[in-house]
């Protein structure tokens, strides 16, 4: 079975396909110009050394988040993936 | 005559678009380009076979989705600018997010060459692109370059000279859906009636006038100079267009922001070639090393000593013999004065005060601003910057503030005036004034050789290693001091939430030396230094009042120290450092020789002391371990000087919170001092 899961709970090494994004903020568009839409896939990298914010890899490039801002990013992981 | 042209620069941060723009453009540049972002452009001029070419460098910028200050300029420059092309310069590394950006471009005018940058870059990790394939795809000149290598960029320039004198077909680079493109048909359609020029693309016009609102509809009126509003076949059109994109339910805006990217993304899955699996596997090691638990603070604390040690010693040298010569200088200055027929007093007040201070100050400032400012921007070059952001920003988070300002906070130990100036990179108004107001608590290289001399001759004499440990220690105080005082001002006055929060971290990158040392000698050392230099003068001649004017039989500086001696010692100090932090204002390096020149009753500041003669002169005069720890933490902590507030003052353009830049460190080193008197009284 799929399951989707926000973004900030994407653990280190894990992949996914970006099922969705909540379109109402501001940073919705800004993340939708660094590539965040759906259907893109999105590698978790790693956390900073105090948690949080965290690393991804999306459309060949590197950007960090904090936990918060990544909870409008919906995150489908494929089959038998742990979250 | 020869032709003129003019072509703008636009693409993502960190593509190496103002190498580009170095490159192409040497030394003509009109005005110096801050790290990061400053919204304004700098433009610089050369010349290609027999053209004169003008370059305009834009913002670094995602998109022109006009969403953020460095957008809107962007945006609005290639719009409605007077460039004769755009160059898109794209990452060869990361093409596809880079491609979305040219596919935008693209939509707004056909003058467009697409420069694939870092080559280099790209090979090195495996990856090649298909140049003939990728220009044949997007339907625009394509030209691959690197900055490093000089032949790869007259192509370039030749290839955006022959975009500006083709007269070219509009071309369409993406379709929408069928609601946008129902819209966009029928606007376009009576725009084409409307408008006689054609750039920029009406198609594009028609995509702002549908998805902008009425915002973007008076942008649009008043940069094109034409009432577009009262055409009434427009106007229902415009009004047609909407109804349909709001009965259709879904957002227009982010659906076609998405069919750009999933073009973006078809395009370079065709043109760009991965030799290995993963070429960036050495840059995810690299991050693992220096964001990790184990080994990132130690890493970024050793990062920072050994910059400071190659800036403090390799300063002593060339300090001395600048100083050495600037002084030897005098004396000639001095002989020719005297024979042009000056009076001896005027002639005293302009050697002995404005052009020895002055003299001081550029001769102990410039040689450590010419080490620490190419040594930080080689930090910023090679990547590892925006990692101490990353590593940092969950502290700053705590305090309501932004990540970057580790980076503001990283300069200011170079120079708090150019750490406030590069608060521009951070977005949010009220994180940007957080950095700003407190960027002065971390001490900077004027403040370094006070602090080392006193942790040496009072804490540490003939220990290197203890004194290193000692000033680290101090380091991490000021850091410590930061973080109270940006906490302090988020819970009072400048109260909000942390904004969202974006930062790329750019792959590894080898860096461009020669560059580095140009653009950071003249960006930052020479703005830094003649904003020094013009507060010195001055002040030199206000010194040289107070120690060459007698109140009774004893100098006014004498007279004023004593004055305030109370107030020094109720801080744990004496009057007369105090008055020298106060003389000092203009540049923290003169307090201890400000400080000399009271204690020896001399009128004028003299060539530098030896250390232990300093020392004598101060035990000399009651110093004990506690007045040198006041001392120290005063240096750390207290009003920035001029230069900094200056540029408080032109960044926040209030006195208000110039003031509060001032009051705040004060208050908090005063109450500090204060209590290490207590204490150890």
């Amino acid at each position: 079975m799929q399951s989707i899961i926000p973004l900030g709970k994407m653990t280190p090494g894990t992949q996914g396909i970006i099922a969705g994004i909540h379109s109402e903020c501001l940073l919705s568009r800004r993340l939708l110009d660094l590539g965040f839409a759906e259907g893109a896939g999105i590698q978790c990298l790693f956390h900073s050394m105090f948690g949080d914010p965290t690393a991804y890899e999306i459309c060949g490039t590197v950007i960090a988040l904090r936990a918060g801002d990544g909870a409008s990013v919906l995150v489908r992981l494929p089959d038998g993936a742990d979250s | 005559m020869a032709e003129a042209y003019r072509f703008a620069l636009v693409g993502n941060p960190n593509v190496g678009k103002s190498s580009l723009f170095n490159a192409l453009t040497g030394l003509h540049q009109h005005t110096g380009n801050w790290p990061g972002k400053t919204v304004a452009t700098a433009s610089g001029s050369c010349s290609l076979d027999g053209s004169a070419v003008e370059l305009v460098d834009l913002p670094g910028t995602y998109s022109l989705s006009a969403h953020s200050p460095e957008e809107e300029v962007a945006a609005e420059y290639i719009s409605f600018g007077s460039a004769d092309a755009v160059i898109v310069v794209c990452d060869a590394t990361a093409l596809e997010r880079n491609l979305y950006l040219a596919l935008q471009v693209m939509e707004i005018t056909d003058r467009v060459v697409v420069c694939v940058n870092l080559m280099d870059e790209a090979e090195k990790r495996g990856i090649t692109v298909d140049i003939p394939r990728l220009s044949q795809l997007l339907g625009v000149r394509v030209v691959g370059t690197s900055a490093r290598q000089k032949k790869t960029l007259p192509p370039l320039l030749r290839a955006a000279l022959a975009a500006a004198r083709e007269n070219r077909r509009e071309s369409v680079p993406v379709r929408y859906n069928e609601t946008i493109e129902a819209g966009l048909f029928s606007i376009a359609a009576r725009l084409d009636e409307l408008l006689p020029e054609r750039t920029p693309n009406h198609r594009w016009v028609a995509m702002q006038l549908l998805l902008g609102g009425d915002s973007a509809v008076r942008t649009i009126e008043e940069k094109l100079g034409r009432p577009l509003a009262e055409d009434p076949f427009l106007r229902e059109a415009i009004r047609l267009g909407c109804e349909r994109i709001d009965r259709s339910e879904e957002n227009a805006e982010t659906a076609a922001a998405t069919v750009l990217l999933r073009h973006a993304a078809e395009i370079a899955s065709q043109v760009v070639y991965a030799e290995r699996r993963n070429g960036f596997s050495r840059d995810r090691k690299a991050d693992r090393i220096l964001t990790g638990k184990k080994f990132g603070v130690p890493i970024m604390l050793l990062l920072l000593l050994i910059l400071f040690y190659l800036t403090v010693q390799g300063a002593n040298y060339p300090s001395a013999v600048l100083s050495s010569v600037l002084f030897g200088f005098s004396d000639i200055l001095s002989r020719w004065l005297l024979a042009a027929g000056l009076p001896l007093w005027l002639h005293d007040a302009l050697i002995l005060g404005v052009y020895r201070v002055t003299a001081w100050v550029v001769s102990v400032m410039l040689p450590p601003m010419a080490i620490f400012f190419p040594l930080f921007t080689l930090l910023e070059d090679v990547g590892y910057l925006p990692r101490i952001a990353f590593n940092l920003d969950k502290p700053f988070e705590r305090c309501r503030a932004c990540g970057k300002q580790a980076l503001t906070m990283a300069m200011g130990f170079g120079c708090n005036a150019a750490g406030v100036v590069g608060c521009r990179i951070i977005d949010s108004p009220r994180e940007r004034l957080l950095a700003i107001l407190t960027n002065s608590f971390v001490p900077c290289n004027g403040r370094f050789p006070i602090l080392i001399f006193l942790l040496g001759a009072f804490f540490s004499p003939g220990e290197p290693v203890v004194s290193a440990l000692l000033l680290t220690g101090v380091v991490c105080l000021g850091i410590a001091a930061t973080f109270g005082a940006t906490r302090l001002l988020s819970a009072t006055v400048l109260r909000g939430e942390p904004s969202s929060y974006i930062l790329e971290l750019p792959p590894y990158r080898r860096p461009q030396l020669g560059k580095i040392l140009v653009r950071s000698l003249l960006d930052r050392t020479v703005f830094v230094l003649g904003r020094a230099a013009a507060v010195a003068a001055p002040a030199g001649l206000i010194l040289w009042l107070l120690g060459n004017i007698s109140v009774g039989n004893v100098a006014l500086l004498r007279y004023l120290s004593d004055t305030i001696d109370p107030v020094g010692r109720l801080l744990g100090m004496d009057g007369v450092i105090l008055l020298a932090f106060v003389l000092g204002f203009p540049a923290n390096e003169t307090v201890i020789p400000i400080a000399m020149m009271i204690y020896m009753a001399e009128g004028a500041l003299n060539r530098t002391l030896s250390a232990s003669a300093m020392n004598g002169i101060l035990l000399a005069n009651g110093w004990t371990e506690k007045t040198a720890a006041c001392v120290i933490v005063f240096t750390l902590i207290h009003w920035p000087c001029s230069t900094t507030l200056l540029s408080v003052k032109k960044e926040t353009g209030s006195w208000t919170w110039t003031a509060l830049a001032a009051a705040l460190p004060t208050l908090c080193g005063a109450l500090l001092c204060m209590l290490i008197n207590l204490v150890f009284h």
